[in-house]
């Protein structure tokens, strides 16, 4: 078959092969070009900068607290909504999904005005030694907000894909509403839990505007990108840049292998 | 063994209620109803899985209307088996024994004695997604009589098996039954397979329990319409199959002898589709073997087709289109032929 044939045949898929390919190369060409292009000497530099690897560290740090939070307080949440029906379900689920569309700047500053230190939350939580401004627990605060809607959503489908009849087996072979849950539900739904904290991880990690509104300190590696920028332009603040993306990226690629190991 | 005192269940759709039954101790009963009954929650909530409107359930002379499920000790076995995917085999049967603390010596003893039951010994370390419809029904049983429970519930455990399949699984129950004296309570829709495997037979239909009884009792003396009209539309008898010396075997029923396809011995149960039999005022030379005299004695209308029940004796209920019902002139205390083809009779136990 000729060329021109073979086009003239697969049109649908020539065309969304060549409209794909832009979308593709328009995510990953800046990506690349940034990692292929920085200087191998000053990378090396940055990662000896004690400030750029404290920064990575502590979003990492903050990201990982945020997602074990999320787990303890989401994944109830996750299992309500997906096995029961309850008046106001629907503006709950809603509701969850709300931080997902919030601009980011936005949510940190409604956030401050209940974990401010004027309003009642945040003095609450002052009286046992805790302030969320400009303090890892507003970072952490902050990074739940806006990703706690990934591990709901997630955790929500994996128990609804779960059949209830096999909790309902497991209650009369003498297992009590917990048992059922952490032997039945809970290891069936794993995968989509699993997920879930990977997206949630992964979105605390990239998040900027929530935190930089709530805590500017201590600084997390975004924000320190952004300060580099503003006060030496931009050769300074690509290679921290780059560093992101590249732990990022890898850790991202670790997990997903991890979650999906043994997928058809 | 157990009692329904006055049950209602809320459906949504429907309500079923006033449902009042008694099941005696080691007996095999059957509720029997068509798709949609509430059958499955009827079971469910016999099990403590489904929150009752109002009612009383007593097991072995305690009130259980209140218990928890786990503390019921009655198992459940559904239509598609719903074994647990993340497990094994033989971790599906040990759960309810883990779940009740039973040491390991005790779960070992006891698998092994329930997968040489049933034979399935050789699938303990299979996964459920690699077994066949009739294998993972043996898997659910095992499961469910691993725990030696007071009551068994099985829900359509025959609809989701091909006919040769059935036909096994259903020989199984009957066997399982009769070792192990298990009070066993069985749902279905499908009245032979009620006849075949029923100490008694509880109908339910419109949201009610419509008639209790021993499937001799339902099947000759319905109590209603509804009971009668399932009935009716339906040819079961009991009788004894033998060979003759003519070659061909006979299944007597009544005085009459039907001439059947297989060759058996001995006493079952026949059945015969009122589509199969044909309806004609002469006797008709055909290929089918069996042909009978006999006298309209009762007709029910149910728009295109009806159903015209000829005796015989015994009765045979026939289906016919309105078109050719009222070309021929069919009526009640007409005599008329029955012919139906040797094949046509089903024997089943």
């Amino acid at each position: 078959m000729s060329f021109l044939k073979f086009i003239s045949k697969n049109r649908l898929t020539v065309t969304f092969v060549l409209l794909g390919l832009l979308i593709f190369l328009f995510v990953i060409l800046p990506l690349a070009k940034m990692i292929f292009a920085s200087d191998a000497g000053i990378l090396w530099e940055t990662i000896l900068d004690p400030e750029v690897r404290g920064a990575i560290g502590l979003t990492l740090y903050a990201a990982l607290i945020s997602t074990l939070v999320g787990f303890l307080l989401g994944i109830p949440l996750a299992y309500l909504l997906a096995r029961h029906n309850f008046p106001g379900k629907r503006l709950i689920e809603g509701l969850i999904d709300v931080p997902i569309v919030v601009p980011h700047t936005a949510a940190g500053i409604a956030l401050l005005f209940v974990f401010g230190k004027r309003f009642f939350l945040g003095q609450t939580f002052e009286t046992v030694g805790i302030t969320f401004v400009d303090s890892l627990a507003g970072v952490i605060i902050a990074m739940i907000f806006v990703s706690i809607p990934f591990l709901i959503d997630s955790a929500k489908e994996g128990f609804k894909k779960v059949d209830v009849r096999l909790e309902k087996v497991a209650r009369t072979l003498g297992a009590s509403p917990w048992q059922a849950f952490f032997r039945i539900s809970f290891p069936l739904a794993w995968r989509s839990i699993l997920a879930g904290n990977i997206m949630m991880w992964a979105r605390g990690i990239s998040e900027f505007g929530a935190v930089i509104i709530l805590a500017y300190h201590p600084m997390i590696a975004p924000v320190l990108v952004y300060e580099r920028f503003e006060t030496y332009g931009l050769d300074y603040a690509r290679p921290i840049a780059v560093l992101l993306i590249l732990v990022s990226v890898i850790v991202f690629i670790i997990l997903r292998a991890i979650a999906y190991r043994g997928d058809k | 063994m157990i009692e329904v005192n006055d049950l209602s269940v809320d459906l949504g759709e429907f309500v079923l209620k006033n449902i009042t039954l008694t099941v005696n101790e080691g007996e095999y009963f059957i509720i029997l109803g068509p798709t949609g009954a509430g059958k499955t929650v009827l079971l469910e909530s016999i099990a403590g899985l489904y929150p009752i409107k109002s009612g009383k359930i007593w097991l072995r002379g305690k009130e259980v209307t209140g218990v928890e499920p786990e503390k019921r000790k009655i198992s459940i076995v559904y239509q598609d088996h719903v074994l647990f995917p993340h497990l094994s085999v033989k971790k599906n049967i040990v759960f309810g024994l883990k779940m009740n603390k039973t040491t390991a010596d005790e779960q070992n003893n006891k698998i092994n004695w329930v997968a040489e039951l049933l034979g399935i010994s050789n699938l303990l370390h299979r996964r459920p997604d690699t077994l066949s419809g009739g294998e993972k029904q043996k898997v659910a049983l095992a499961r469910a009589i691993v725990t030696q429970p007071e009551l068994l519930l099985v829900d359509e455990p025959l609809s989701a098996l091909d006919p040769e399949t059935r036909e096994k699984v259903q020989h199984e129950l009957r066997q399982l039954h009769r070792t192990l004296g298990i009070t066993i309570l069985h749902v279905t829709h499908d009245f032979e397979e009620a006849i075949a495997l029923g100490n008694r037979i509880a109908v339910i239909g419109e949201g009610r329990l419509m008639q209790v009884g021993t499937p001799e009792e339902i099947f000759r003396h319905p109590n209603s319409e509804f009971v009668a009209r399932f009935a009716m539309t339906r040819n079961i008898f009991h009788g004894k199959a033998e060979r003759k010396s003519s070659g061909d075997t006979i299944f007597r029923v009544d005085g009459a002898e039907f001439i059947i396809a297989k060759e058996a011995d001995g006493t079952y149960h026949a059945s015969i589709r009122p589509e199969e039999i044909l309806i004609s005022t002469e006797p008709i030379r055909s290929s089918a073997r069996n042909c009978f005299p006999g006298t309209i004695t009762h007709i029910l209308d149910k728009g295109s087709t009806l159903y015209v029940t000829v005796n015989i004796p015994p009765e045979l209920s026939c289906m016919v289109t309105r078109h050719s019902f009222e070309e021929i002139g069919l009526h009640e205390g007409k005599k008329v032929y029955v012919t139906f083809k040797a094949s046509s009779v089903h024997l089943f136990d």
